[in-house]
């Protein structure tokens, strides 16, 4: 088997574990600390956006900042910390609940946003990344008391029990039909497959989506 | 997940004086559905996380007579969406509409599928300080490894998780690397490491250096590739075991044939016994089933996952008949 080991990497240096006393603890951060308040000023050095010059600060990094947030067609300025994902950020701070954090490991489709036309897990994706991106939630999806064609198609076709997953769902199924508003089954199957419902109502999700494609061909 | 000091990185040569000399320092984000998990689960605590995606130009599928050339930050969408991959990668295309779901897909790059960490339950918690985390012992030795390696000898029982993987080593393909030297090419034959070279990580990267590109030979002319991927799930699930196959057949005879198995082993697997069986042979169903047989000849599986020795057989079985025919 000599052959498979190939080109030997070198030792990793022996560096000290763990990344002590850099743990971020400022009181306004916790959750907890008050709901969606912004509180501390941030140093306009430790701002995320900005120029692309490598300045030192730059290449240090930054722990905390503020990120604008293009949610639904609205900007908002948030206050995150490096590691706060997009769900959290949406969720925790800007109460924009829609987006459901389940298995948090990008594994379930809960989460689902749409950002810049794209499915993305919001759980898996930082705030500071989504910075100036459109962010799509299903708050965004009814116009008004207008429900969008598939809010209707699920209520028409039962395709939620303990509706959990239905934002997710909804989510995926409107990146579906805006790139292809005439879909067959399969088609359906695989563009909700990163979506998980554990009441199993696959059946009648998949028929709401090709009812709404109906509707929504037909100008409805 | 511990907080870190997030870095936009904003040229390729920037990067290596970003990262430091331990992986305990500085990692790269790509897509980051790989990485932002072993955050959460505490298997990577980085003070600090380069990111690449601030980076521009590294988002390309470039075509020319030598073959195809995939900047690093492509995503798996993009390489799926691809008509030349699709029309000339059929090993690749298939490979990659298999992983995991349009999210994942959409986010993930290509460069970052094939550098995936292990996905052992063992790894990815807190509670077990496996061989990989710099512990002093594999738990899937006389613990559960239902989903470990039935090929190599340790001393740690991961599986490599990339579906991308194995259709590129199949491909022949060539990872290009930037580090503090400048930039450099290597095989993906020759970028994954066995544990006993290097337990703490899979391939040949050191902490300050990054893929930039994947570069793809074009295939013979009369070859034909597939990918197969047997999972629990029909989306967003690992391989149990799956196989990336391009041979060369010419009048019912193979003439060359490159077969890597994933999911059975801490790198993707090239099945060497098999490929030199079916060399020069006329390809009959008791070849193929010689060949299967040669594919798992090195197997030593655990005592709860022998079912993939079942599946790698098969998965070559069938492979060969198909792509023969």
């Amino acid at each position: 088997m000599a052959d498979r080991k190939q080109k030997a990497a070198p030792e990793e240096p022996k560096a000290a574990q763990g990344n002590g006393g850099t743990r971020f603890t400022r009181r306004g951060f916790l959750k907890g600390a008050g709901a969606g308040a912004v509180t501390a000023a941030v140093a306009p050095a430790m701002l995320v956006s900005g120029a692309r010059t490598a300045s030192a600060q730059e290449a240090e990094g930054v722990m905390a900042g503020t990120v604008t947030l293009d949610v639904n067609g609205q900007t908002h300025n948030v206050e995150v910390e490096a590691r706060t994902t997009l769900a959290d950020a949406l969720r925790d701070r800007l109460e924009i609940t829609g987006p459901k954090v389940v298995c948090d490991r990008g594994e379930c489709g809960a989460c689902t946003v749409v950002m810049d036309g794209k499915l993305v897990f919001s759980c898996m994706t930082l705030a500071m990344d989504a910075q100036g991106r459109k962010i799509e939630t299903v708050e965004g999806l009814a116009d008004g008391d207008n429900l969008h064609p598939l809010q209707e198609a699920f209520i028409e076709k039962d395709a939620l029990m303990c509706g959990f997953c239905t934002p997710g769902f909804l989510m995926s199924s409107k990146e579906l039909l805006d790139a292809n508003n005439n879909p067959t089954p399969e088609e359906v199957r695989e563009g909700l497959s990163g979506n998980i419902c554990r009441c199993g109502t696959y059946p009648h999700v998949f028929e709401a989506v090709m009812s709404a494609a109906e509707k929504m061909r037909k100008g409805g | 997940m511990r907080n870190f000091s997030y870095v936009n990185a904003t040229s390729i040569e920037q990067v290596p004086s970003l990262l430091g000399r331990s992986w305990d320092d500085a990692v790269v984000m790509a897509g980051g559905t790989d990485l932002v998990g072993e955050m959460k689960d505490y298997a990577a605590v980085p003070k600090r996380v380069v990111n690449l995606k601030s980076i521009e130009g590294l988002d390309y599928i470039r075509q020319d007579d030598a073959g195809l050339r995939i900047g690093a930050l492509t995503t798996l969408t993009d390489v799926l969406e691809n008509s030349a991959v699709s029309q000339e990668l059929p090993v690749l295309h298939q490979a990659v509409s298999v992983i995991a779901s349009p999210q994942i897909r959409n986010m993930a790059t290509l460069a970052g599928n094939i550098l995936q960490r292990p996905r052992c339950w063992y790894y990815r918690s807190e509670d077990f300080p496996c061989l990989k985390k710099g512990g002093a012992r594999c738990y899937a030795v006389g613990g559960v490894n239902t989903y470990h390696a039935i090929f190599g000898s340790g001393p740690s029982y991961i599986v490599h998780p990339s579906d991308a993987a194995p259709a590129l080593m199949a491909l022949g393909a060539t990872v290009h690397v930037h580090g503090p030297r400048g930039g450099d090419e290597v095989l993906m034959d020759d970028f994954f490491t066995m544990p006993e070279m290097n337990i703490r990580r899979e391939n040949i990267l050191r902490p300050n250096e990054i893929v930039t590109e994947i570069s793809i030979p074009k295939p013979e002319a009369n070859s034909k590739g597939m990918y197969l991927k047997v999972r629990e799930r029909e989306s967003i699930d690992f391989a149990l075991v799956s196989l990336a196959a391009q041979m060369t057949v010419v009048n019912g005879t193979c003439e060359r044939a490159s077969l890597v198995l994933g999911g059975v082993a801490p790198i993707p697997w090239r099945a060497v016994e098999a490929e030199d069986y079916l060399r020069g042979r006329r390809i009959t169903e008791a070849r193929a089933e010689s060949a299967a047989e040669a594919a798992v000849e090195d197997a030593a599986p655990m005592p709860h996952n022998g079912y993939k020795v079942e599946i790698a057989k098969n998965l070559v079985k069938q492979a060969v008949r198909a792509l023969a025919s």
